[in-house]
């Protein structure tokens, strides 16, 4: 048996490895999938799975990707910039005249399951994985079912033979025996997935299960499928939560400096951020360009880029401007924002009023799937740690350097501190190029998720400003409470009340807030205040 | 500085007041109408219809300084709630105007085309009243007033200042802004109210009916000035003063910088309310963007160029800032706003003391 | 001797050529009229700049093209553009601007639907001429403007009709998603009523609705993948407005909410708004429109080429990238009509010119000769459907057979059934 069985696998090995030269499709077969109208071609797609041939998948595969294209009822191939003609495999110019085989979303759909289908023959067994994910989202046709039966009686990987299952049962739901389907039903229980939940679903409508103990099969482990998918559900509103909160932080870290240490009320903080991601922007272009195959890694270039264009820009600004409004909070609120609105005009001239594009790193894009309903994608993850790793480096700076004991020392008492041999002025300028280098930072990060336009900081300057005001001025450990508290709030409000409502929520919340504690989560306590 | 500055000031105006006002009211209310109504198009002294329909516009708006200024450059709050109750008046006048428009609306029906749109087959409650004009009025003033009130009490009980307060009050606009937006709140979400038909049963869109609400925003705003005159020279005004330069020492002599703060603040949003509602009609259109940040900004950078803790200042301040706008987006559609973001710079850097401390500066050289 | 004649000789020759050349001038100028002004009324500053500034320079472009084929009744036109910054009561002042200080003879101009609310009371007022190029939410039909814009049986209609078809998905269920505003608020109204019209239950319909600016959309998306697991096959219907899309196709595009699964059909999302987007992850998407660049026929090629080289030519911002979309082709159209309309009346005169722009009729870049009702002021015009592509263009999977009257009083809205399909004389 067990030999049996090993040669079985091996023989489907073999007909995998052979297939791209053996077992093509005829050209009289590859011309029904690419032409005609969509339900023609997906019967002739259903055809070639039901014949269950390997070696129709890398015709499948190039017509997903929108590399057929017609000319006549001639077939070419497009590879990477060579056309080959499918009838005489002759590498060929592509005639001019020739047409694109338009795929919608059906046909891609149906591609995609079938290319699937026939990978689950694989030998690899990472392809067999994602093979099987696919058909489960694909909502498997039946065509497929006696691909995955046997696949699933000769996978040995338990992962993929778990799904296999899945996948049958959720076919064999809709069969005509009704032991075959009350033994699906009690099968689904142990899913997790929305696909079998859907399946479930539709089960239960009116002109679907009829047998009523099926049904009442079908109505429990849909209870239990649900039940499991409650707690995922609470677990994703926490992590958008603290998704947002830090995103909240990373955008007001800075100004927790600008304005908690030294007392300026920074209005163009938003543009800071918005120069960084910019500045990503630019980075990214430019490794486009010239370093396409380092690509994924100009993020890691565009880090230190942002931070030291906006330190600079912070520092010239301090110098220039600023530095004339010390101990007068709300003249540096005009002037800042008479900055604000410079340096987005500034950026519409030089790149435009639209938007320009950021393309996540490859690595950034998706994300985990723990479960149907709980994604977490790689680019939330990588922002809750590069706002924490931002932290750190703020905290570090601040708390064990000589920069940081300056400027706590001004900020505490600036006539003692100048007394005391240090220079006020230039801490001053450091801290202000810090505190705008950290925006710089957060525009790295906010181009990763969002616009990058010359209003990008507006966006976020009040909600930052919110942060910074209740965590407490001059208190790093508020400002990070009060990011990841708001967030995790205005989450879960949203939820219940939409996102609207939310919002209007959550500022009533902080302006009551405030009235309690008008000095913030943490006050600062001591001769400092006032 | 500014304690100097005021005797100066009035000295400079003193006797010459009287004469400024009559000269004024006269302009306002015989030449401006004479020359855009009597004198024909095409003359050179014609004033036309755009420019009284601008002119009227910074009518309101300087009165919406002026009260900028006297909780700021008086008093030393900033608010950055001012557009808020500026578009809150207008509101309130704009639920009159869209009673008015009857069954004139797409919809033929006596409520506004939005309401039909929603569904909805009665005014909600919040609009009852509004349909007769002097109740209409009294909300112009009751609404953004009693707001202020409220939350003016609350704030300057638990004693918050300075860029605390600024920035609540910013949360507070930015609240009401995202609630008016919304559709369902009833005034007509992003569109807001917009093609208005008459004021008293009279048609709104003719010359006649322009010029008289001209004349009537110039009047209102010369009665502004003249009790904010009578404020800030009285002792009331003095202790406002006071609060501003040191507040703690105010608290130490006796006073409650409370009740003053509150009373100041709550006029000011109320002269904010008159001036919107007198907007409204001016212009056509009350929409939420009027609550947004900037706008609130704006009216600050208003008072600052004018100059603060100067009655005429931040008037002449709003008419320079929405004058140069109306030019600049006309005439260099690219630069307004590095002309306006150059303006907030250098008004706070060099001009602390807005165009009236530049004109003083220029008078003291000469004389 | 010899070279003082030669120079006295062509002294001569030179005051003489130069004589002439100031009396053909002097013909000329006597000959060519005043020109034509023409207002442009888009927001070059604040947050509808995005958007309107392209439509300003393809509003420039075009005009420069009908000068350079010899004008309107021979007189050339001059652009006066001005920038209401995205401020609707400055839309007001600068359309009183327009039509009495500067007297246009038309005015293109616009985007939001509260910025045309807000200049509608003065073109009635001082009887001017609005040309409006963007899809909107119908329930207005003016005198005194012109949409050639889609309304909403023009665009969104159709699109759901696809999704419930087979080729669109046999979509069952549908998030009904927008920006909390008018249009958003009026198209899912109407759609609504149709859904339910279609046997769509309210159960299988979900609302929702983001403020401005709106930047995170987890946990919509969280909604969105919840809804659709709690039955059959799902299809959200977008009307996000522009600048909120970036945020929301990435969050998509993470969670891998991938088109084939639930479908997203938006109406507010072009060219211009993906070129800030990274399609890889959104391909499948899809978009309905009257228009779209990937459109192949010679019309289009020829508006394409033009665009480019004109955006080549002014160093406008994206030169290397030119993209025409919907309200750009609107906009040339608008023009194009207008300038037949005048040639028609032989004057520039309001009325005329607004009676004669109805039944007017112009080979449009999406391929078709588009006509513009000779009643209701709006384009007849034909419908795609765009899925999106890797390079951020669309691939039309689905199309009318020709343009579909507009009907700005949808008959999904209780009430419309009365009114006219005509502006209301006064």
């Amino acid at each position: 048996m067990q030999i049996a069985k090993i040669i079985i696998t091996c023989c489907l090995a073999l007909t995998g490895l052979l297939a791209g030269t053996a077992h093509a499709l005829t050209v009289a077969e590859r011309l029904a999938l690419a032409a005609g109208d969509n339900d023609q071609r997906i019967a002739a797609l259903a055809r070639v799975v039901a014949v269950g041939d390997p070696g129709a998948s890398p015709f499948l595969k190039s017509l997903l990707d929108d590399n057929v294209k017609l000319v006549g009822n001639k077939i070419f191939v497009v590879d990477a910039g060579a056309a080959i003609n499918a009838a005489t495999g002759d590498h060929v110019e592509l005639p001019a005249d020739a047409e694109d085989v338009v795929n919608n979303n059906r046909m891609r759909s149906e591609l995609g399951a079938a290319i699937a289908a026939l990978d689950l023959r694989s030998p690899d067994a990472a392809v067999r994985l994602q093979a099987a994910l696919a058909l489960r989202q694909a909502d498997a046709a039946d065509s497929t079912f006696a691909l995955v039966v046997q696949a699933e009686k000769t996978e040995q990987d338990k992962k993929i033979q778990t799904i296999l299952a899945e996948i049958r049962a959720g076919i064999e739901l809709h069969s005509t025996d009704v032991v075959l389907r009350l033994k699906a039903a009690r099968e689904l229980a142990a899913s997790t997935s929305a696909e079998m939940r859907q399946l479930l679903v539709g089960r239960l409508e009116p002109g679907g299960e009829a047998d009523p103990e099926v049904r009442s099969a079908i109505a429990t482990s849909l209870r239990a499928l649900d039940q499991r998918l409650v707690y995922f559900e609470v677990a994703g509103t926490v992590f958008t939560g603290l998704s947002l909160g830090s995103v909240l932080l990373l955008a007001a870290l800075g100004l927790a400096i600008t304005y908690g240490l030294m007392g300026v009320i920074n209005m163009a903080h938003g543009e800071m951020m918005m120069l960084g991601a910019y500045a990503t922007y630019l980075v990214q272009n430019l490794f486009r360009q010239f370093a396409p195959a380092w690509f994924d890694a100009y993020i890691l270039v565009a880090i230190p880029v942002a931070f030291i264009l906006t330190a600079i820009i912070g520092m010239l600004l301090e110098r220039t401007i600023i530095r004339h409004l010390y101990g007068r909070p709300l003249e540096t609120l005009l002037a800042t924002w008479g900055i604000s609105l410079i340096l987005m005009q500034l950026v519409r001239t030089l790149f435009g009023a639209q938007n320009v594009e950021v393309e996540n790193p490859g690595w950034m894009s998706g994300g985990i799937e723990l479960a149907s309903n709980l994604v977490l994608p790689y680019n939330r993850i990588t922002i809750i740690l590069f706002s924490l790793a931002v932290l750190l480096l703020v905290w570090t700076l601040l708390n064990k350097t000589r920069l940081g004991l300056f400027v706590r020392a001004v900020t505490q008492n600036r006539s003692m501190a100048g007394c005391v041999g240090v220079n006020t002025a230039r801490i001053d300028a450091w801290a202000f190029g810090l505190g705008s280098g950290i925006a710089g930072l957060a525009g790295v990060a906010l181009a990763q998720i969002g616009n990058v336009g010359p209003d990008l900081g507006k966006t976020y300057i009040v909600d930052s400003f919110m942060v910074v005001v209740l965590g407490g001025v001059g208190q790093l450990a508020g400002t990070v409470y009060a990011a990841l508290g708001l967030g995790v709030l205005s989450k879960f409000l949203e939820g219940y009340a939409g996102a609207v409502l939310a919002k209007i929520i959550v500022l009533v919340i902080i302006i009551i807030f405030i009235q309690k504690r008008p000095q913030g989560i943490f006050a600062l306590k001591g001769r400092s205040v006032d | 500085m500014h304690t100097r500055y005021q005797p100066l000031l009035l000295r400079l105006l003193g006797n010459s007041r009287w004469i400024g006002y009559v000269l004024a009211i006269s302009v306002l209310c015989i030449l401006v109408p004479v020359l855009n109504l009597v004198v024909p198009d095409g003359n050179v002294l014609h004033v036309s219809n755009y420019i009284v329909s601008i002119g009227g516009k910074i009518l309101c708006y300087a009165m919406v300084a002026l009260a900028m200024d006297l909780i700021w450059g008086y008093t030393g709050i900033l608010s950055l709630g001012h557009g808020l109750f500026f578009a809150l008046g207008g509101y309130a006048f704009g639920m009159y105007l869209m009673r008015q428009v009857g069954l004139d609306g797409v919809s033929h029906s006596n409520l506004p085309d939005f309401m039909v749109f929603l569904d909805w087959k009665a005014y909600p409650w919040y609009w009852s009243g509004s349909e007769h004009f002097l109740l209409a009025l009294l909300l112009v003033v009751l609404v953004p007033g009693t707001l202020a009130l409220v939350f003016g009490w609350f704030a300057f009980r638990s004693r918050i200042k300075g860029v605390y307060f600024s920035i609540i009050t910013q949360a507070m606009t930015y609240a009401f802004m995202l609630l008016f937006f919304r559709n369902e709140t009833g005034f007509g979400g992003n569109n807001g109210f917009t093609d208005f038909k008459r004021i008293l049963g009279i048609p709104i869109a003719t010359p006649e009916m322009r010029m008289t609400l001209f004349v009537l925003s110039g009047l209102t705003l010369l009665a502004m000035l003249w009790m904010s005159r009578c404020i800030v020279e009285s002792k009331f005004g003095r202790v406002l003063t006071a609060i501003r330069d040191a507040e703690s020492r105010v608290m130490f002599s006796g006073y409650n910088p409370l009740h003053y703060k509150l009373a100041i603040w709550t006029l000011s949003a109320m002269m904010c309310g008159i001036a919107g509602a007198l907007y409204v009609p001016q212009v056509g259109i009350i929409n939420p963007s009027e609550m947004s940040t900037a706008n609130s900004i704006e009216i600050a950078i208003w008072a600052a160029v004018g100059g603060r803790g100067t009655l005429i200042g931040p008037i002449l301040g709003a008419a320079f800032v929405t004058g140069a706008k109306s030019w600049f987006t006309a005439s260099f559609p690219e630069y307004w706003l590095y002309f306006l973001g150059l303006l907030f710079i250098i008004a706070t850097l060099y001009l602390p003391q807005g165009m009236m401390g530049l004109g003083k500066k220029i008078k003291g050289k000469y004389a | 001797m010899q070279s003082r004649r030669t120079f006295i000789k062509s002294m001569t020759a030179i005051a003489a050529s130069v004589a002439l050349m100031t009396g053909s001038l002097t013909v000329l100028a006597a000959d060519s009229k005043e020109p034509i002004k023409v207002g442009i009324l888009h927001s070059l500053s604040g947050t509808m700049s995005i958007s309107e500034t392209a439509l300003k320079d393809m509003a420039l472009m075009t005009i420069e093209e009908i000068n350079k084929n010899g004008g309107v009744l021979g007189r050339q036109l001059e652009p006066v553009v001005v920038d209401p910054a995205s401020d609707w009561p400055l839309f007001a002042e600068k359309a009183r601007q327009l039509l009495t200080k500067d007297k246009v003879a038309v005015t293109f101009g616009c985007w939001t639907s509260v910025s045309r609310k807000s200049v509608l009371p003065v073109y009635k007022e001082l009887n001017g001429l609005l040309f409006y190029p963007v899809q909107y939410e119908g329930e207005e039909l003016e005198k005194n403007v012109f949409y050639t814009g889609a309304a909403p049986n023009q665009q969104a209609i159709p699109a759901v009709e696809y999704l419930m078809s087979k080729d669109g998905g046999s979509a069952k269920r549908f998030v009904l998603l927008g920006t909390d505003y008018v249009y958003p608020r009026t198209t899912n109204k109407i759609l609504r009523a149709f859904l339910k019209s279609k046997g769509v239950a309210d159960a299988d319909i979900m609302e929702e609705y983001t403020p401005f600016g709106h930047s995170d959309y987890q946990t919509i998306i969280a909604k969105i993948k919840k809804f659709s697991a709690e039955g059959k096959k799902t299809a959200v219907i977008s009307t996000i407005n522009g600048d909120s899309n970036v945020p929301f196709y990435k969050e998509l595009g993470n969670q891998g909410l991938k088109a084939k699964d639930v479908p997203v059909v938006a109406f507010s999302v072009g060219e211009e708004e993906l070129r800030g987007v990274d399609t890889k992850p959104l391909v499948g998407h899809l978009a309905a429109w009257n228009y779209f660049m990937s459109l192949k026929n010679p019309t289009n090629s020829a508006f394409t080429k033009k665009w480019a080289d004109f955006a080549k030519a002014k160093h406008l911002p994206g030169a290397d990238k030119p993209l025409t979309n919907d309200p750009m082709e609107a906009t040339y159209i608008g023009i194009n009509m207008w300038k037949q309309a005048v040639e028609k009346a032989g004057t520039t005169d309001v009325d005329k010119v607004i009676a004669a722009v109805g039944g007017q009729k112009f080979k449009a870049p999406s391929g078709f000769e588009i006509e513009m009702d000779a009643k209701n002021h709006h384009l007849h015009k034909p419908v795609f459907i765009g899925e999106v592509k890797a390079d951020g263009q669309f691939n039309v999977v689905w199309k009318t057979s020709g343009p579909i009257k507009a009907q700005p009083w949808s008959p999904y809205i209780v009430g419309n059934d009365k009114k006219k399909d005509e502006p209301e004389a006064k």
